[in-house]
């Protein structure tokens, strides 16, 4: 059983620690600023009051001139807990708030080599947007 | 993107297999269903069997069936088993000069992209939201 619900300040240190054990980078102050009221970040818990996953987002208007449209900014998932839905749930929380706030559109920016997470947003329903991302090597 | 008539046809054959496992299909029946070459479409599902995607009974009845994983098969991995890999590719005339070797940088990113694209999506996925 998963609860889906808002992230609480003292939700940060185990948001942090998932994503340091995932990513390797410790990253506290990203994710303290993440938590801002402007912004939807929820929260995955398990029955026994673990941390099974987030996703945080915010509706952004006329971003690289593009109508408002709900962004997600990120999401994870205890390895443990993957394949069980929660990452669906999450994304279904985040996107009905999305949708109370107006927008008909969900978007995100994903790594081209994390097949996973690429595949996850595709089987959300989610197909290639109207941007490309383009870089530039500045070193 | 081009796709080669056997990757084609080795999409086709997979999804249709793959909508029901239980559901044997001969390949003069998928066939018929796509409009294509029943000789090519065996050749393809010999492929298939190859790869372990696919089950083929014996005999003139003998039909195919799906043995994989929805969740876990993506189109990538039918269409590289048809499509030469990226870096088998023969060089073609012109690509040591500078304009050569700067198409090729531009061609790679477009095929990148696509390998992108086509390793995201599996068979699970395509079956839920056919477009």
């Amino acid at each position: 059983m998963i609860l889906i619900r808002p992230v609480e300040a003292p939700d940060l240190s185990a948001i942090s620690a998932l994503d340091a054990r995932l990513t390797g980078t410790a990253k506290p102050d990203y994710w303290r600023e993440m938590m801002a009221p402007d912004r939807h970040f929820l929260i995955a818990e398990s029955a026994k009051g673990e941390l099974a996953g987030f996703i945080a987002g915010e509706v952004r208007a006329w971003e690289f001139g593009q109508p408002p449209a709900g962004w997600v900014f990120a999401i994870q998932i205890d390895p443990k807990l993957r394949l069980k839905g929660v990452g669906s749930q999450l994304f279904e929380g985040l996107v009905a708030r999305f949708k109370a706030e107006g927008v008909t559109r969900v978007r995100t920016l994903v790594d081209r080599k994390d097949h996973l997470i690429l595949s996850f947003f595709r089987a959300q329903g989610m197909v290639a947007g109207p941007s490309l991302q383009l870089d530039k090597d500045l070193a | 993107m081009r796709l080669q008539t056997a990757t084609r046809l080795g999409l086709y054959a997979i999804l249709e297999l793959a909508r029901d496992p239980e559901r044997t299909l001969s390949s003069a029946e998928l066939a018929q269903r796509y409009g294509v070459s029943n000789h090519h479409l065996a050749k393809v599902l010999r492929t298939l069997a190859a790869a372990g995607l696919v089950r083929g009974g014996r005999g003139a009845s003998g039909g195919y069936r799906f043995t994989g994983n929805r969740r876990r098969i993506t189109l990538m991995d039918i269409v590289a088993l048809f499509e030469p890999a990226p870096g088998s590719r023969i060089k073609e005339p012109g690509e040591e000069t500078e304009i050569g070797a700067a198409l090729q940088r531009v061609l790679m990113e477009v095929d990148d992209i696509a390998e992108a694209t086509l390793r995201s999506i599996s068979l699970e996925t395509m079956l839920k939201r056919p477009t």
